[in-house]
């Protein structure tokens, strides 16, 4: 059965993708390698992984306050992740989603069975996340 | 959003390119909240293109890197002079030494060229990440429209002037339009503190200061902390202006910290109480001998060789008594064949530095001054660095991740002692 998680929209659109779950806030300039997409701040949980694609879900945004620029260089080269799923609103977070420019969901009232490389449909218009069964 | 007559104007076409910059600001503002905007009229910015902007767009001209990255813009469009005061923080080259960067001749006419764009729409070219060590001090309650952690940190704690952390498009938007949204630092209810730090080991350099701020920077992540500790805020301990430059600089970086009050130093409250507006803190943290170690030990994660092939001094850009320092540690002695040290310090300080003899002094020894850029900022080394040694919490944390170097921390006169024996001591 598919399972359908309900938040809050933030950003309309719609997108599918593979979940990257970010279990801390991620750095945008010094954070992420925008040629790649890979997250590269060196005590971050997800080192090593990449954006790229993903329905990144993260706690929030934070660091440098290039976080928006990065995420921009990340879109121009088609790095950048299909859809964002956050707890926590800032500047940095609200500008980037402006030049990111993709669906947006906040306000989840659980993450269920949200995992890393399970694919979801984010919409985010409706304000929620649909889990595919595999 | 509660628009202004004027920013209808501005919607309407009235400025051109405005435009676009203020239907920006009214999106970011509508995410984080915001009623209305506000005047400001002093913006700081990161709008100086090199290569790495330049090949993603396939081309140098500056108006089509001001549209596509400043603006946000699919297509290249006329921008008029700035309507706002706004200055230019730190940027990719070394203006005058930009060939020992490694920079090609036409990289550096491109990003020339760059700087000559911003020049002509009145930007000032500060051309540091600390403006307010060289002339742009904004005052207390100012509403401002600043990027650059560290000086956002600064500005709002050490000097109650009062900033969002921009964005490179939302400042350039605030270049254009004098415009912000008042949400976030611009309310008096988002500057009092929630989380109290109490510092029970003593903290007195500015390794020390280095050093708290980046397990501040753990602890509280975006909340707003007041610190409190004996003699924390007390002459002799008092922090000066450059361990408050190094200790929000370092709190930016592990964590978000955009404000704090120091009760004593910082002038937004006379007490702790008055810090949290009356409330009891959301969480209490205690930083002691055994925090500092963890923290230090944390800073040094990316370090496993003591050969240290670089040095580097000045994040943020250092001020004339951090120059100094060097310069007489370095006074009549020789850098290690195998190390390279170089010192960043904002171009107006350079040009006191070398009235004062520091950097003669400093290029004596074998090292180098340098302006208007950072290893970090501009991802550049000396040629073969693998392991590089710093002052600054910040450019450890960030420098290892960005160019994959090991990175060790510790005070300027380990760095210093590192650079002349071309090891970092044992511990």
């Amino acid at each position: 059965m598919p399972e359908l998680l309900r938040g809050r929209g933030v950003v309309a659109g719609r997108a599918s993708g593979p979940v990257l779950l970010c279990t801390a806030p991620v750095s945008g300039w010094g954070g992420i390698d925008p040629r790649t997409g890979v997250i590269v701040e060196n005590r971050h949980p997800q080192h090593g992984q990449s954006v790229a694609g993903t329905v990144l879900v993260l706690p929030g945004a934070k660091g440098s306050s290039g976080w928006s620029g990065q995420f921009h260089l990340a879109k121009l080269q088609g790095t950048a992740p299909c859809a964002i799923v956050f707890t926590r609103m800032n500047s940095k977070l609200a500008l980037g989603l402006v030049v990111l420019n993709v669906p947006a969901v906040t306000g989840l009232e659980t993450t269920g069975t949200l995992r890393t490389g399970v694919v979801v449909d984010v919409d985010g218009t409706a304000g929620t996340v649909l889990i595919e069964p595999c | 959003m509660m628009l202004s007559p004027a920013d209808e104007r501005m919607l309407a076409g009235e400025q051109g390119p405005a435009v676009a910059a203020l239907e920006l600001l009214v999106k970011y503002g509508d995410l984080m909240g915001a009623e209305h905007l506000i005047d400001t009229d002093n913006v700081c910015g990161a709008n100086l293109f090199g290569p790495r902007h330049s090949r993603v767009l396939g081309t140098t001209d500056p108006a089509a890197l001001f549209s596509r990255f400043s603006l946000d813009l699919e297509e290249t469009v006329d921008v008029p002079p700035f309507r706002a005061h706004s200055c230019q923080l730190i940027g990719p080259r070394d203006r005058d030494q930009w060939e020992l960067q490694g920079i090609a001749p036409t990289d550096a006419t491109a990003m020339e060229d760059s700087e000559r764009y911003l020049a002509d729409r009145g930007v000032d070219l500060l051309s540091t990440c600390t403006p307010y060590q060289v002339g742009n001090v904004p005052r207390f309650g100012e509403h401002c429209a600043w990027m650059e952690s560290s000086a956002v940190v600064y500005i709002n704690s050490v000097l109650g002037a009062r900033t969002n952390t921009e964005g490179r498009e939302s400042s350039a938007a605030s270049m254009l339009t004098g415009r912000t949204p008042y949400c976030g630092y611009h309310l008096d209810a988002h500057r009092r503190a929630t989380h109290l730090i109490e510092v029970r080991h003593p903290v007195v350099t500015t390794e020390d200061w280095n050093i708290l701020g980046y397990w501040v920077g753990e602890q509280v992540q975006d909340a707003v902390p007041v610190l409190t500790g004996p003699g924390l805020a007390q002459a002799p301990g008092a922090p000066t202006p450059v361990r408050l430059k190094q200790f929000g600089a370092a709190a930016a970086s592990s964590g978000d910290v955009e404000m704090y009050h120091l009760p004593g130093v910082t002038p937004e409250a006379r007490t702790v109480e008055e810090a949290l507006g009356g409330r009891r803190p959301a969480a209490v943290s205690v930083f002691d001998a055994a925090t500092r170690a963890a923290t230090v030990a944390s800073l040094c994660r990316t370090a496993v060789d003591r050969e240290v092939d670089f040095v580097m001094i000045g994040c943020p850009h250092a001020s004339l008594e951090q120059v100094r320092e060097v310069a007489r540690l370095l006074d009549g002695r020789r850098l290690a064949d195998s190390t390279a040290l170089w010192v960043f310090t904002p171009r107006a300080l350079r040009t006191v530095a070398e009235r004062s003899g520091y950097v003669a002094t400093i290029e004596r020894a074998g090292g180098r001054v340098l302006s208007d850029t950072c290893p970090a900022i501009g991802q550049f080394l000396p040629p073969g660095t693998k392991v590089f040694a710093t002052d600054s919490a910040k450019q450890a944390h960030y420098l290892p991740a960005i160019t994959g170097v090991q990175g060790w921390f510790g005070s300027v006169r380990t760095c210093v002692t590192a650079a002349l024996d071309g090891r970092w001591p044992d511990a």
